[in-house]
């Protein structure tokens, strides 16, 4: 396998679409699903004579990204034109940062087998994003494109990572620990389906304990966790069995197309973009008073390593457990919603562990969008506390409540799931049942203690699960061992 | 002075105008007809590319009817102004002169148009310049050379070469030009009017379509420095549309106007008047000079050693942002388009081949080229570098003096054709003014007699950033004299 033999060196580049209510230039909301081409204006549309102004809330919210990531923040940066020409860049050049972008040297922490491992961020930049080209054959013949500029001028930041990343596995954990920030920050909703988050790779490889650099290629077009992972597998793979042959990788930009699990390449060396930066004479230099950068600084909300340490001592949850109760901020934020209301946070997070999770899973959505509430979670663990209903009837009204949306209280009424707590009424069905099973009474009393489990089974069946199983174990143990004396205990 | 007034009608100063408008003696639409009779008679000079007589005529009346109730009007209530075809007038074509934005309308109002018909001022069309501002003769229009009224067979310079004309002959009271490099202050010079660029940041840029956004900037032509300093008194300050507008305070020009110029400190640099400068254009200045120096003035040597780079930093910076301001004239969205065009980069390649003219296309390469991997540091970033030592040299000579004097162009106005077929004259027509551009600092052209043909002589006075109200106040004393 040669594989083992080879090292590669990954350089990730996250574009992510900051939440901002107007574009980064201009007043046009950014709003999804719109009309296309609804929210423009002459100046996203880029027509003869317009000027950018800079919205304040994107280089907030850029600040922000770089305080959480350890970054240096530029008290002086500049903005620069990228030139190219593209039908959906509507300037012909798009306003970027290049040699003075406003955060640089920070690091975040990720997961690499099981050991930390920190990975520098060497900037982060503000730019705007280009439209769409809509080439869809319901709209378009297949000569035609659309151009749908509502995204255009939408305020992105751009992450960039040294090349310290060695695996697929550790690429995707930087990713996943970069979207956790963004999320936890509130700054960008993290979506890779849908674009919101953008993820492109350079990769090369070279032989294990070697110190010079191979060819690198960069990957792009890789919209999920699991694109990235694959994609960058595939092309690790490629280029070692280019080597092996005892070939030269190409320096090119690869597209990943997920269909076919492959790369194909979208230009060479040689058809490469010269992109001509230049400092953008529309825009003054953006200075930034230290003490702006102090308050946000300030205000910098819980960020997900620091919430995770606060869980596992606050509410003394298992690491394991709190790596998954914090793997999203809305995910953390149900936890302790739920825990506000119901003081006992191991059996919150069980629940949601294994109950919410399970659910999430099913329907593949995210805890912002299930239809249970914290409240009525927590309602429907204080009915299994207060022994009104069992576990497994628990689990029935879980499932109930997603389909219906109705409190757990009426679900129980109108299933009639009330556990039967009442010593008197359980003794009678459990005398019931011993009666009508006296060759199993018989076969236990000679010593068959294994007989016990089918005792409890059939009264659960004639409670239709809903007798107290503690106290159903308490009364079976007094008649079989024939110290009948249930009075005293009511 | 012996400078004969082509105009027609009133010479009345603006603020004069207005009050007799204001007053009922004369009315807009009076005015507005007689802008349109010296457009139409004069048409062969070709000045404008559009005029907008019915809606400038609706204006007209309206503002009349509002004197005759006595309600207040603007305090440009009625003056006609011509507008550079590349200032943005909402639901008017902007054209910049350029068969690539045929039939181009825009959407919006620059912000000088907002201010201007804020005080009432009628906007009476739109004035030919050379394509996008890139020339100094106005012989790059798409559509025809604009002619000196002076002598019909030479250029009336450029870019902003049709508001000159306008201004001249009468078609209108005033106008606004953009200048990146000169293109107010020449062709006011070769058209015997006062031409202002103000300081980089005074006058909003929205709404200017960019040549070289660096450098550009809106100022007013005019036949009076009383004029300049009263339109731009409506147009400067700062705009929240434009970042690069400053916050500095507009001070109150007309304060400015009639002071005494006893100890004004003038400075006079060698750099301006050496080889290459016409004998007759030098002779005039130095006459002015000694009657300022008769009126109390003080006249120092001065040295600029860098603005001899002046011109060789000009062209590369304006041509780089010009290849990147100009890419967006892509065939795709408005404009021209080939319809020979079969893919995405035949339909670049062809649009912009056939739309752009000669000298637009060669400012793009060459723009292109000093941007380029490789050529960025020995070209733009030295150029940058020029530019800065530039600003250096004036700053050190603003701390001592208010005003700098030199020639506007280093000759009267040239015949058509004469340099349109070499551009490296050409370029050097704006030797004495592409460093007010490259410094940020403000500059005006006073008209100050003829040659011996003529021919209006032009003398520009520079002051520092934000100091408009040392040229107006030299400026009017100037005025002032040849007056009286």
């Amino acid at each position: 396998m040669h594989y083992k033999t080879y090292e590669a060196i990954i350089g990730l580049e996250i574009h992510a679409q900051l939440l901002t209510e107007s574009k980064m230039f201009c007043g046009c909301p950014v709003k999804f699903g719109s009309l296309p081409n609804s929210n423009t204006c002459p100046v996203c549309l880029g027509l003869p004579g317009v000027l950018p102004v800079l919205n304040k809330k994107a280089i907030e919210f850029a600040i922000k990204m770089g305080l959480a990531t350890n970054c240096e923040i530029a008290l002086s940066s500049i903005f620069a034109r990228k030139n190219y020409f593209y039908p959906d860049l509507p300037k012909g050049y798009q306003i970027s940062q290049y040699d003075h972008p406003l955060c640089h040297n920070g690091w975040i922490e990720i997961n690499s087998d099981g050991t930390t491992k920190r990975i520098t961020i060497r900037r982060i930049h503000l730019e705007e994003d280009a439209g769409k080209s809509v080439h869809d054959e319901n709209y378009v013949d297949e000569y035609s494109t659309f151009i749908d500029l509502n995204r255009c001028g939408i305020p992105l930041i751009e992450i960039v990572s040294e090349p310290e990343i060695n695996t697929p596995r550790e690429a995707v954990s930087f990713l996943t620990q970069t979207r956790k920030i963004l999320q936890y920050l509130g700054i960008c909703d993290g979506n890779m389906e849908e674009g919101s988050l953008r993820c492109d790779a350079n990769l090369s490889i070279r032989p294990k304990g070697s110190k010079a650099l191979g060819t690198k290629t960069e990957v792009k077009n890789m919209n999920s966790f699991r694109n990235v992972e694959h994609a960058l597998q595939h092309e690790i793979k490629r280029q070692i069995a280019i080597i092996e042959k005892g070939g030269d990788v190409d320096q090119a930009t690869l597209l990943w197309d997920a269909d076919l699990n492959e790369v194909r390449e979208m230009r060479s060396k040689e058809e490469s973009h010269d992109y001509r930066y230049f400092p953008e004479p529309d825009l003054v230099p953006l200075k930034l008073d230290e003490k702006l950068v102090e308050e946000i600084k300030s205000k910098l909300p819980e960020l997900p390593y620091q919430r995770k340490n606060r869980i596992i001592t606050q509410y003394n949850i298992p690491e394991y457990d709190c790596e998954i109760l914090t793997s999203s901020k809305n995910l953390a934020d149900y936890f302790e919603e739920v825990v506000n209301q119901i003081d006992d946070p191991k059996m919150v997070s069980n629940w949601i562990m294994t109950e919410v999770m399970r659910v999430l899973n099913e329907k593949k959505i995210d805890i912002i969008d299930l239809s249970v509430t914290p409240q009525n979670v927590a309602e429907l663990l204080f009915l299994i506390k207060n022994e009104t209903i069992n576990l497994n009837s628990a689990k029935h009204v879980f499932q109930e409540m997603i389909e219906t949306q109705e409190e757990p209280g009426q679900i129980i009424a109108r299933l009639e799931l009330t556990q039967i707590s009442k010593e008197g009424e359980l003794a009678t069905i459990v005398q019931d049942v011993l009666e009508k099973n006296p060759d199993e009474v018989q076969s236990y009393k000679e010593g068959k203690k294994k007989i016990f489990g089918f005792f409890m089974g059939q009264v659960m069946r004639a409670t239709q699960g809903k007798a107290n199983p503690q106290l159903v174990k308490e009364i079976l143990q007094q008649k079989l061992t024939g110290q009948d004396d249930t009075s005293s205990k009511t | 002075m012996n400078q004969k007034r082509v105009t027609k009608i009133s010479n009345w100063q603006i603020e004069e105008h207005v009050k007799k408008i204001q007053s009922g003696i004369i009315t807009a639409e009076e005015t507005v007809y007689q802008c349109l009779s010296q457009i139409e008679s004069k048409q062969h000079l070709n000045a404008f590319l559009s005029v907008n007589e019915k809606t400038s005529l609706e204006q007209a009346k309206k503002i009349d009817q509002r004197v005759k109730k006595g309600v207040k009007v603007g305090k440009l209530a009625g003056t006609v102004f011509a507008v550079k075809d590349n200032i943005n007038i909402e639901g008017h074509a902007t054209t910049c002169a350029s068969k690539i934005l045929e039939n181009y309308i825009s959407p919006y109002n620059a912000t000088v148009i907002d201010r201007l018909s804020a005080e009432d001022a009628i906007i009476l069309g739109k004035t030919n310049l050379d394509e996008f501002g890139m020339g100094s003769s106005t012989e790059n229009s798409c559509y025809a050379v604009c002619k000196n009224p002076f002598d019909e067979a030479r250029v009336a310079g450029g870019s902003s070469g049709g508001s000159a004309v306008a201004v001249a002959t009468g078609m209108a009271q005033a106008s606004l030009g953009s200048d990146t490099g000169g293109s107010i202050r020449q062709p006011a010079a070769f058209c015997g009017l006062v031409g202002l660029k103000p300081s980089y940041g005074r006058v909003s840029r929205y709404g200017l379509v960019a040549y070289a956004s660096s450098l550009d900037q809106i100022g007013p032509i005019c036949r009076t420095v009383a004029d300049a300093a009263y339109i731009l008194q409506v147009i400067a300050g700062k705009d929240k549309k434009d970042t690069t507008c400053a916050t500095v305070d507009v001070p109150n020009y007309k304060y400015f106007l009639n002071k005494s110029i006893e100890g004004l400190k003038i400075g006079i640099a060698d750099e301006y008047f050496g080889r290459g400068l016409q004998e007759e254009i030098k002779d005039r200045i130095m006459k002015v000079v000694d009657e300022l120096k008769a009126g109390g003035a003080k006249i120092e040597k001065i040295t600029l050693p860098h603005v001899e780079y002046g011109i060789a930093a000009y062209y590369i910076i304006a041509t780089a942002e010009a290849s990147s301001n100009l890419a967006r004239y892509d065939g795709i969205k408005y404009g021209f388009r080939d319809k020979n065009a079969k893919d995405l980069l035949d339909t670049y390649k062809f649009s912009r081949g056939l739309a752009f003219g000669e000298e637009v296309k060669r400012r793009i390469m060459l723009g292109t080229y000093v941007l380029s991997a490789g050529y960025y540091e020995s070209y733009y970033k030295k150029a940058q570098q020029v530019r800065r030592l530039i600003k250096e040299d004036y700053d050190k000579v603003f701390s001592k003096i208010d005003c700098i004097i030199s020639p506007t162009t280093p000759s009267t106005a040239f015949l058509i054709g004469e340099k349109k077929e070499d551009p490296l004259a050409m370029y050097l027509s704006d030797i004495y003014t592409v460093t007010a551009n490259l410094s940020g600092n403000c500059a005006i052209n006073l008209p100050i007699g003829t040659d011996s043909s003529g021919l209006p002589i032009g003398m520009q006075i520079m002051a520092a950033a934000f100091k408009e109200e040392n040229l107006f106040w030299l400026g009017n004393y100037i005025d002032r004299c040849y007056k009286t």
